[in-house]
């Protein structure tokens, strides 16, 4: 596939042959590379669908790209790269489709500079659930006109519609980068530096990732007394989760993770930790100390029998409003977020 | 209405609810030219209070309009429907400021400038600033997304606002987003930023606070021609830098500011850019070496780093204060907002100029270069006959053109009542109806603001449920 010279005409038939798809359904399970099919509740049977892959309109000057949302991430970073550009997903897993990563929603562990996956979404494309093609936002880095829909589509996990295309901001690569660590308390060597990328803390040591002009890089490295080091690797196990919680919580929270055998990595200053374990049980003793702590933790793989989000959804008569006003037969993902189906029972009746 | 005033005064104060003729005409327009009419204003302290108010509202089967200091320009706080106007300007308490979490949660009526003032002495402050942040109030940028200025490095109001309580149109209570970083669920926090007060009203807000930058630097370049200038925007990108702010003024609306501020701006310039770079001090002068070799490229005629933070600050006295500066030129002013994509800021910029020609008028831009956020700014006498015909016709021209050139209808004032008839020339009815769903959702009694945003026959069918007897 050559990404740099859309056949935007075939993708066009590829949307309505999604529509069509979509509206003969009677559930709807959209698909993109699978690298997140975990997360969330498991999907129920279902007619699969896939949107297109491609990138329809890249303008460097404009800092914006447009993409099928099929299109693979790592597809995307190529082509962005070539103008020393990114759009800084940040996916686990470079496999994983724009879509699907804006579908589950979950942020990379540079959000602490570069903010969550919401930020950079401009505009969406999507097929409802009777098949119409909505848009929603616009192409522009800036815009006010009309209702969120961006925003309510990301991490809404395929439950509203299924995304087809969308518009994210881009930005130029950094011209330097260098991750590094320390034995100091993470909060210390946030207190001294200026806009780190990310800074992670296992317990132990203080991993951060440092972003810039060189000049910065280096003065940074030195006012932290950090040493260059290798970008640290994900907690290791079959059971995985992520924990979100206020920030200001996270190194109490992550003894208690230590004295559970859970084995962890936090985004200090984001409140995120990424949890990992041996066996099922583990994340539950993780979600347990995470709600001792106000938080709660969403199971990202293993773990089959636990709940995927093990709280109920806030606002749950406002959340169902929402769901039911867009897909009101729940044939949208269902199993996704099991909460929100609407109740067959119910519907019946 | 009688019972009403009693009512709203029964449970806010007796001082607390009006409906006098002056109060009725003080809250019958905002920042913008539509005017309305409000049944009854009132000035709640607390969030009891706005619930209640609400309540009061819906008992007497009226809408309810949020409003905070009324800077708004497109109409979203004009009262409509003979409602019930809630002012938030009581509500003015910071109520707590984390340090750690880099949090404060404010009531809606927290003036922007305050807010950053009461953080100021901790290094940090609230990123996005309306040129309107002296006067504006923190709960309506949450209502229109406000941007400014420095909203090009650091995002505009939604990447800010991490939690927020609201009174919803029934009266009950919720809290949208959190303090974690993520919830379970739809982004609820996310559909009620920018949703003009059609959703509900903001009671309490938790806002992201910025550290203050190491160095701050702010550049004032000169060219000959626009083109010169928009193609520096182009060039300081291309380079891989995003400054913290890049903003164009060109000739007519320079020489105003010149006059009025004396800030230094060039005023024989065809367009003036202010670049502003921050982060930590080498970066910065790296940057500052990087925008001169652009703008010299381009032939600029001025290159001038402010020396000193008294500089800095005069120059954007200059650039903030462009709106006081034209009541030098002509009494009247309309001031749009559109974007386009940055690569076609001189075409757009064109066209806008030529449009003002055949129309007689007027037009001065000064305007968020660095995103492509235009503010054409149309000045004019309203005394002179038939002149809000063509004030309104180039607008509309001016509008169109902005859409035809890949943009939208506004990058940070709102929809309001203002465009909400240009809806449909950037969505479908399709996509309009997916808005006015979301919308719908929070607002099944539709009293919250009506008829703002969007347009009449957004919901399908809608249009098909004429009354009887109706003309088509």
């Amino acid at each position: 596939m050559d990404l740099t010279e859309p056949d935007v005409a075939s993708i066009d038939v590829d949307v309505a042959r999604l529509q069509d798809a979509v509206r003969d359904a009677t559930r709807v399970v959209p698909e993109g590379a699978r690298t997140q099919w975990e997360v969330g509740g498991a999907p129920r049977a279902g007619t699969l669908v896939r949107a297109p892959a491609g990138v329809v309109r890249y303008e460097p000057a404009d800092l914006t790209v447009t993409v099928a949302a099929g299109t693979p991430f790592e597809h995307l970073a190529a082509v962005l790269r070539e103008h020393g550009q990114e759009c800084p997903l940040d996916p686990r897993d470079a496999r994983a489709t724009v879509g699907g990563l804006l579908s589950a929603g979950l942020s990379g562990h540079r959000r602490l500079r570069l903010g969550p996956l919401r930020n950079w979404v401009l505009e969406v494309r999507f097929v409802t659930a009777e098949g119409r093609l909505v848009k929603g936002g616009g192409p522009t880095v800036k815009n006010v006109s009309g209702y969120d829909l961006p925003r309510l589509l990301v991490g809404s996990l395929g439950t509203i519609g299924v995304l087809t295309q969308v518009t994210l901001r881009a930005e130029p690569l950094p011209a330097a980068s260098q991750w590094a660590t320390t034995a100091r308390p993470p909060s210390d060597v946030r207190a001294e530096l200026f806009r780190p990328s990310s800074i992670l803390f296992d317990g132990r040591r203080t991993r951060v990732l440092l972003e810039g002009e060189p000049a910065d890089v280096e003065a940074q490295l030195r006012a932290g007394a950090l040493e260059p080091a290798e970008p640290p690797a994900w907690p290791p196990g079959a059971n995985r989760g992520r924990i979100s919680i206020a920030p200001d919580r996270v190194e109490r929270l992550g003894a208690r993770l230590t004295n559970a055998g859970a084995r962890w990595l936090a985004e200090v200053g984001v409140g995120t930790v990424h949890v990992a374990g041996d066996t099922p049980e583990t994340l539950t003793a993780a979600r347990e100390a995470a709600a001792e702590h106000g938080g709660w933790l969403l199971r990202e793989a293993g773990a089959p029998a636990l709940d995927p989000f093990g709280v109920p959804l806030p606002n749950f008569g406002l959340q169902q409003r929402v769901k039911a006003a867009f897909d009101p037969h729940g044939k949208m993902n269902p199993g996704r977020i099991p909460a929100i189906d609407p109740d067959p029972a119910r519907e019946i009746a | 209405m009688h019972d009403l005033v009693n009512d709203l005064r029964a449970a806010l104060g007796t001082d607390r609810a009006r409906a006098e003729p002056l109060e009725l005409a003080l809250y019958a327009r905002d920042a913008g030219v539509a005017r309305g009419r409000a049944a009854a204003v009132c000035w709640p302290s607390s969030t009891d209070d706005v619930a209640a108010a609400v309540r009061i509202a819906r008992r007497h089967g009226r809408p309810f309009v949020a409003r905070g200091s009324g800077t708004g320009l497109a109409g979203g706080a004009t009262p409509v429907g003979d409602p019930v106007v809630i002012v938030t300007t009581h509500m003015n308490r910071v109520l707590e400021v984390d340090t750690a979490n880099r949090v404060a949660w404010v009531e809606p009526g927290v003036l922007n400038l305050d807010l950053t003032r009461s953080v100021h002495h901790l290094g940090l402050h609230y990123a996005p600033d309306p040129s309107s942040q002296q006067a504006c109030t923190v709960g309506g940028n949450v209502a229109t997304n406000a941007g400014g200025p420095h909203c090009l490095a650091s995002g505009v109001t939604s990447t800010h606002v991490l939690a927020l309580d609201v009174v919803l149109a029934d009266g009950s209570l919720a809290r949208l987003g959190g303090l974690e970083p993520d919830q379970p669920g739809y982004d609820l926090r996310g559909c009620f930023v920018g949703s003009e007060g059609t959703m509900g009203i903001a009671t309490r807000i938790a806002v992201r606070l910025s550290p203050d930058p190491p160095a701050v630097r702010t550049l004032l370049l000169g060219f000959d021609s626009v083109d010169d200038a928009a193609a520096t925007v182009s060039g300081i990108i291309a380079a891989g830098i995003v400054p913290a702010a890049l903003e164009m003024m060109d000739a007519l609306i320079t020489r105003a500011v010149e006059d009025f501020v004396g800030a230094g701006f060039p005023r024989d310039a065809a367009a003036v850019l202010l670049v502003e770079l921050d982060g930590l001090p080498d970066g910065v002068d790296a940057q500052i070496g990087a925008v001169r070799a652009v703008a010299s490229e381009r032939s600029a005629r001025t290159v001038r780093v402010a020396a000193d933070e008294a500089e800095r600050a005069l120059l954007w006295k200059g650039r903030k204060s462009a709106f006081g500066a034209i009541a030098r030129i002509a009494p009247d002013y309309y001031l749009h907002d559109a974007v386009v994509p940055r690569t076609r800021l001189v075409d757009v910029l064109e066209q806008v100029y030529a449009i003002a020609g055949e129309h007689r008028l007027t037009v001065m831009n000064v305007f968020h270069a660095g995103d492509g956020n235009l503010h054409p700014l149309i000045v004019f006498d309203a005394r002179e006959p038939g002149i809000w015909d063509r004030v309104h016709a180039a607008g509309d021209e001016i509008l169109r053109a902005c859409v035809e050139a890949g943009g939208v209808l506004s990058g940070e004032h709102g929809i309001g009542l203002e465009k909400r008839e240009a809806m449909p020339w950037i969505f479908s009815a399709d996509d309009l109806d997916a808005q006015a769903r979301l919308r719908d959702a929070f607002d099944p009694t539709g009293a919250a603001n009506p008829q703002k945003v969007l347009p009449a026959g957004s919901r399908c069918g809608e249009a098909t449920r004429v009354p009887e007897g109706a003309w088509i």
